[in-house]
């Protein structure tokens, strides 16, 4: 998505530096939430402000809900066709596999500590065996990175 | 169906709120919804999955829209979504209002120092629950493998380990796919 960003609002609208849109990309990836809306809603923002942020957000949020429901439709009158079955017998392996795929180089590119391990390992056993909400896994991570920032900032001083 | 509006609203306006690294980092929370509502099953998931990686647009806000829609239909769709995007829209203003530097701040780098590891985590657990009922027939007392898919996944994933291959957009491997699933009969 950054570099249709970039040739987008860079090169030919000139609305923020690149610099500038390195910047948000990178508070759109450490906010909650999905990235082209946080990075939309920041652009926008610093353009017009707050109504500026709201129109950009929802012209990310359009083309999905109408190919996404165009999609949904089709497939509701289609589905118990026996070949539209066996297509997605097909694709339930497919998924899989991009799946896998996705939270093999995601692992790929987070695990570079000793700590990250532990953290990854930690969450990966509390997420599969214990009936702990998601957000209660999150919230944990955050407050175990924070406090392991302040002890590592102690030994400094 | 009003109060399932509401609560299509408020359970997206969550998972935009916790949904921490982007689109894949929702499906955790869309795994949950199957166990708390009955607005769509883990078979319908692996779908939603399937059509929302295949076409444009982020695969989170794809996901709700589908799931929105599989729920009440269009409104649904438009609800979930907007539910969605609602918390990025307060807290990016918020913070480009009153932060300078957020992505510096000591207190944002702990905290992304301890969730980006734990992302991976929780989303293979999710990514596990979709390959069990994907590639096994679920029954009471066992899991019956479905030779087919788990063979196509496999190779699927073998060839997105070269370079060539990564790069080939989901839509054409899901398109592959369903020619394999309808020539071989899967």
């Amino acid at each position: 998505m950054l570099p249709m960003l970039k040739y987008e609002l860079v090169e030919k609208r000139n609305w923020i530096s690149e610099e500038e849109l390195l910047d948000c990309y990178a508070i759109g990836q450490c906010t909650p939430g999905i990235i082209a809306v946080n990075t939309a809603t920041y652009v926008g923002y610093k353009k017009r402000g707050v109504i500026g942020g709201i129109v950009s957000t929802f012209g990310m949020i359009t083309p999905s809900l109408v190919i996404i429901t165009a999609v949904a439709v089709f497939l509701r009158a289609f589905m118990d066709n026996v070949w539209i079955k066996h297509a997605f017998m097909g694709i339930r392996g497919a998924v899989c596999a991009l799946m896998l795929n996705t939270v093999y180089t995601l692992a790929k590119k987070s695990l570079k500590s000793i700590f990250a391990y532990i953290m990854c390992a930690a969450a990966f056993i509390v997420a599969m065996f214990l009936p702990v909400p998601t957000v209660v896994i999150v919230l944990a991570a955050a407050v175990v990175g924070i406090v392991s920032e302040m002890i590592v900032r102690r030994k400094r001083t | 169906m009003i109060k399932t509006v509401l609560q299509l609203f408020w359970e997206f306006f969550k998972i935009g709120l916790f949904a921490v690294g982007g689109g894949p980092a929702t499906l955790p929370y869309l795994m949950e919804l199957t166990k708390t509502h009955d607005w769509y099953t883990m078979e319908e998931l692996t779908d939603m999955i399937a059509v929302s990686e295949s076409t444009p647009g982020p695969l989170g806000l794809n996901m709700a829209t589908y799931a929105g829609f599989k729920t009440v239909g269009l409104f649904g769709g438009v609800v979930s979504t907007l539910g969605l995007a609602l918390p990025s829209i307060i807290i990016i203003v918020l913070i480009a209002k009153f932060l300078e530097n957020f992505s510096e701040n000591f207190y944002v780098k702990g905290a992304f120092k301890g969730i980006r590891p734990t992302i991976a985590a929780i989303i293979a657990a999710s990514v596990y629950q979709v390959c069990r009922v994907s590639l096994f027939a679920v029954t009471e007392t066992a899991l019956i493998p479905q030779i087919g898919p788990i063979i196509l996944c496999i190779i699927i994933f073998i060839l997105l380990q070269f370079k060539k291959f990564s790069k080939i957009h989901p839509a054409l491997w899901f398109l592959g796919a369903m020619i394999v699933g309808v020539v071989f009969k899967l």
